[in-house]
């Protein structure tokens, strides 16, 4: 049921009642990037990648209710390069290597670095220093890749029912732990077959025996960029 | 894609691997017969290709591989002091790539198991010789030391998109990286 019509870069955009900006314009097939926003889950507006301008002022698209008559900027070189310049800090702040990552090539923090235009990181990497926890016998704990999405922690409190994951610390030190005396992914319930697992949007959880199964050439954004991807969504379904 | 149109004066371009694999260099001649036009239109200075040993004054500088020693830093400076616009290619000179993996190991335990208590270590030595440059503790991308002009990335970047940098650069107009050349791996 349509509700009304905001305007989006020039573009009439319908949305139905309680659908934010951002659900609106995946809808309609119109990116906005994004990272912690996943269409299974309430919006956490943390990353602030999916920021438009609205009625002037700058919003996380996520989590602003689409209103009759809003004025929306989001496809424009300002924006762009504040959105480039928070991905640029995501890849600093943690250990991004793509040529070793088993998940290059369907990342989205990747994909969104590519659609953004992002040739280099800019500021100066950290180098942080996080051990992998590789105790699960079928899955792999990367936490060099990680930017507090929050998505397994939410996916694995609110569908799985085990609340393995979390974030501790506060700042440039806030970090997933997981929920076992040990601090052990192998001393969780976590299975392969758990949400938590699949809504990584990184390489941080990583199923073991699955890496580099898909060819060079062949992997998801190699075929599509991202933004092709949410413009051939049917219902806004997230990249 | 056309080369640009063939200008009186041939363009000073020098390229070196501090530490990378060549894999970059390797993708550069990827470009195939492409190379004959980009050798009407440049001229090599220093390169692994001239044997050159130092960079004279360049309009382009092409740098693969990170900073993982003292010379290596010495090579990049002297390419920022010759060179009128520098680019860092490939994921090594822009991220540190393969060699700062080992920037959370302490250099030290580094070498000493390399060298000393390594499994298939014989006559055991931490090489010492002074002609080798000092291993830096941490490997760092080529702008945190030095101004970098343009960036290509990629492990290797494709020749498709060395062909685009050069050429871009060459007719003065800021390369453009599509979906298909724009890669980190």
């Amino acid at each position: 049921m349509t509700h009304g019509t905001f305007e989006l870069d020039g573009r009439e955009v319908p949305f139905s009642p309680g659908q934010t900006i951002l659900q609106a314009a995946l809808a309609a097939s119109v990116y906005i990037p994004h990272l912690c926003y996943h269409p299974e889950f309430k919006p956490h507006g943390s990353c602030k990648v999916c920021t438009v301008k609205v009625n002037g002022r700058p919003m996380s698209s996520c989590t602003t209710p689409a209103q009759e008559g809003q004025q929306v900027e989001s496809n424009t070189p300002e924006i762009n390069e504040a959105r480039r310049t928070l991905v640029q800090f995501l890849f600093v702040e943690g250990n991004h290597f793509c040529p070793s990552c088993e998940q290059s090539g369907r990342c989205t923090l990747q994909a969104t670095g590519y659609a953004l235009g992002m040739t280099n990181p800019q500021f100066n990497p950290l180098f942080p220093n996080r051990p992998v926890d590789a105790s699960h016998p079928d899955i792999l704990l990367d936490f060099n890749r990680c930017i507090l999405c929050e998505l397994c922690v939410r996916a694995s409190g609110e569908v799985d029912g085990k609340s393995v994951f979390a974030l501790s610390g506060r700042g440039i030190t806030k970090h997933l732990i997981v929920n076992a005396e040990s601090g052990k992914l192998g001393d969780t319930e976590l299975s392969v077959g758990d949400k938590a697992v699949e809504v990584c949007p990184v390489g941080v959880i990583l199923r073991k025996r699955k890496g580099f199964d898909e060819p060079i050439g062949r992997r998801r954004y190699d075929i599509a960029a991202i933004d092709e991807f949410a413009a051939a969504a049917p219902k806004g379904g997230t990249p | 894609m056309t080369a640009p149109a063939k200008s009186a004066k041939k363009l000073k371009v020098a390229t070196a691997s501090l530490a990378g694999c060549f894999g970059c260099h390797m993708s550069l001649l990827d470009i195939d017969e492409r190379l004959f036009d980009l050798l009407e239109l440049v001229e090599l200075d220093r390169s692994p290709l001239t044997d050159l040993k130092h960079c004279g004054p360049c309009d382009l500088g092409l740098l693969e591989g990170g900073l993982c020693n003292a010379e290596n830093v010495h090579v990049l400076r002297e390419f920022r002091r010759q060179c009128k616009t520098l680019v860092a290619v490939g994921a090594c000179a822009i991220t540190g790539g393969l060699p700062a993996q080992r920037n959370s190991l302490d250099v030290r335990e580094c070498l000493q198991t390399v060298y000393l208590t390594g499994p298939s270590t014989t006559h055991a030595r931490i090489p010492n010789d002074p002609e080798l440059p000092l291993p830096l503790d941490r490997v760092h991308p080529l702008h945190d030391v030095v101004r970098i002009d343009y960036f290509l990335p990629g492990c290797p970047p494709s020749a498709d998109a060395f062909w685009e940098l050069i050429t871009a650069l060459i007719a003065g107009r800021t390369p453009a990286l599509g979906h298909d050349r724009l890669r980190y791996d």
